[in-house]
């Protein structure tokens, strides 16, 4: 087995980008959902970085630092059966409208 | 009742070269090298476990081990006193011999 | 108190959409499903959710530099700390979880760094969340190997005679780098020394400076 994708000790890479972002809601959402399922036992830690570290090496470098989290939160939960895949699908379909009924009303 | 930590402070080990796939917590770059073990940080549960829906049991003895840069980077160009510390799980540790 | 310590917000991360304005991506969309999902099932309830998210915002380096004024000027304090970070954080009143915390000290001839190369802990139970840079691959790849060029990109020349020591939290340890008082800080206030002990600091990739009056 190769050397794995997130494990980049000593490996060459550019500059260190020292611009910062400040931590968006839904960031901060991602990481009090894991905080709670990791306290309750519902899932663990390594857990969570097993679901990141199995994401790929593409989707790794393509996706942001909590788009990996709920990728790999969210997989879990169906692996374990907490949630289900029909009903994560429409609980989706029901954040976008929840939102677009937010914006709009916002921008009448 | 846990077997004994295996080892002792100022013990040289060498983390064992080991491929497997699936979750590790030992960085790739330790693999294969000689270090010093600097404190036993204590027993843990055991991630390879953890992360696949177990329970961590039996708790590993985990321990702070000391490695020189220049034994981990043949190319290294910084202080000969350089060093690097990272915690290893003792079944990825092994005598120095 | 700051709590931007490293004063860099001045660039706001072009990967980061106004959460507000723009479309709900599909990993926004996911978050809030799996939010709604797990409430739904009384898994976790919306006032676990609005308590740790509280939680989160209330945690900052200014918690972080509390402890390391306070180990500055109080030798026993220090001893403790470097014993158990989480007591001793307690003892000012700052909880700091279960995950075990370490202080590493940097002194005269030793200047310690703290990276994850495996994903990105750190002890954000004491100093809040990590900053993206920490995170990203430039760092978590270099600093093992390269330490001195990257303390160099964040503005820190070392002398040889220093040695660089770099922990890479593996494990279950968070570090926490207890940095040496700078001179020129002699009769300072707990709350006076605080102010320089930014983020940065304890990580390893700043040194405070006395400066201000």
């Amino acid at each position: 087995m190769p050397r794995r994708h997130h494990d980049m000790g000593g490996l060459p890479a550019g500059p260190v980008a020292t611009d910062e972002h400040a931590h968006a809601p839904w960031e901060k959402k991602v990481d009090a959902i894991l905080r709670l399922l990791s306290g309750k036992g519902i899932m663990t830690v390594d857990e969570l970085r097993r679901g990141i570290e199995e994401i790929g090496p593409d989707a790794y470098d393509r996706l942001s630092y909590y788009e990996r989290w709920i990728t790999s939160i969210s997989n879990n939960l169906l692996e374990k059966r907490v949630i289900g895949v029909s009903e994560l699908g429409e609980a989706m379909q029901e954040a976008q409208i929840r939102h677009a009924q937010a914006v709009g009303s916002q921008s009448q | 009742m846990p077997d004994q930590p295996r080892f002792d402070p100022g013990s040289t080990v060498r983390v064992k070269s080991l491929t497997p796939p699936g979750h590790v917590r030992t960085p790739w770059f330790t693999r294969g090298k000689n270090g010093v073990v600097v404190q036993l940080l204590g027993t843990f549960g055991n991630p390879e476990d953890l992360a696949y829906g177990g329970n961590g049991e039996p708790r590993r003895p985990l321990y702070r081990v000391s490695f020189r840069q220049s034994a981990l980077w043949p190319d290294y160009d910084g202080a000969e006193t350089d060093t690097l510390v990272a915690d290893i799980y003792e079944h990825w540790l092994e005598p120095e011999g | 108190m700051s709590h931007d310590p490293a004063g860099s917000h001045d660039h706001p991360h072009p990967r980061q959409p106004d959460i507000e304005d723009g479309p709900l991506t599909h990993h926004m969309a996911l978050t809030e499903a799996v939010a709604a999902l797990l409430q739904k099932k009384g898994v976790i309830t919306g006032e676990e959710l609005r308590r740790t998210l509280e939680d989160i915002d209330s945690r900052s380096p200014a918690d972080g530099a509390r402890v390391v004024a306070r180990a500055w000027v109080d030798p026993a304090y220090r001893e403790r700390l470097l014993e158990d970070v989480n007591t001793a954080a307690a003892e000012l009143g700052i909880d700091t979880g279960n995950i075990p915390i370490r202080a590493v000290e940097s002194t005269d001839t030793v200047h310690q760094l703290v990276v994850c190369t495996l994903c990105s802990c750190y002890p954000r139970m004491l100093i809040g969340l990590p900053p993206d840079w920490y995170k990203a691959r430039a760092y978590r790849s270099r600093a093992v190997r390269e330490p001195r060029a990257v303390l160099r990109e964040f503005g820190l020349t070392l002398p040889d005679h220093v040695e660089v020591r770099v922990h890479d939290s593996t494990a279950d340890m968070r570090y926490l780098v207890l940095p040496r008082r700078p001179g020129g800080t002699q009769g300072w206030s707990e709350e006076r020394l605080a102010a320089i002990v930014t983020r940065d600091c304890m990580v390893g990739t700043a040194v405070p400076v006395a400066t201000g009056g």
